[in-house]
């Protein structure tokens, strides 16, 4: 077993598993009650499958230059996801689409009634 | 390696067509725009294992580009969506 077959199969293994993870997410986005919990799955492929199919792709190329692109990708995806997840679910919550019955806890539901609707 | 790209081709497929359900579906422009997060993150997974098949770096550059736009895109949206109970 040479490295570059070694090498091979990581590569194989982890673009299967990411593509694993973006099937798991599409079958929960369809699946799922409500939008937060639409949201939770929403996060697999953006986090997790992408970073393990650019370990696939750098495990392939092998290549300074393209690596560093990869980890640009990932770096800006792991910096972004939060964001962009706390903006929609802030809204989410905002427009009223939350499903009381499925919440555990409601902590921002406590912070309103105390501090005055704006702070929502 | 072809077993592996057949596979992840599938997967892929079968992933994004269940988006495009959801998609399709909403019922809010909320529903709408976590469906496009993923469909894009699903196509710049699409695009990298393209890249890793071919061992060809032709495409990286994309992936930066379609990140930023998904970005926006949500933030937007999400600063945009109407207020107030259904």
């Amino acid at each position: 077993m040479s490295a570059k077959v070694i090498a091979d199969a990581l590569a194989g293994t982890c673009l299967i598993s990411g593509a694993l993870l973006s099937l798991a997410a599409g079958v929960g986005l369809l699946r799922f009650p409500d939008l937060l919990s639409r949201m939770h799955s929403a996060t697999k492929p953006q986090v997790l499958g992408l970073l393990l199919i650019l370990t696939g792709a750098a495990l392939r190329l092998q290549n300074t230059i393209d690596i560093t692109t990869l980890v640009l990708v990932g770096l800006f995806q792991l910096v972004t996801a939060p964001v962009s997840a706390h903006m929609i679910g802030r809204a989410v919550y905002r427009a009223g689409q939350v499903r009381r019955d499925l919440l555990v806890v409601d902590e921002l539901a406590d912070d309103t009634r105390d501090h005055g609707p704006e702070h929502a | 390696m072809i077993i592996v790209a057949v596979t992840v081709t599938v997967l892929l497929s079968a992933a994004v067509a269940l988006v495009l359900a959801r998609l399709v579906r909403g019922p809010t422009a909320l529903d709408r725009i976590v469906a496009v997060d993923v469909l894009l993150a699903i196509v710049v997974c699409a695009i990298a294992a393209e890249a890793a098949y071919t061992r060809d770096a032709t495409s990286l550059p994309i992936l930066v580009g379609l990140s930023v736009l998904g970005f926006i895109g949500s933030v937007s949206v999400a600063r945009f969506a109407p207020r107030g109970r259904r």
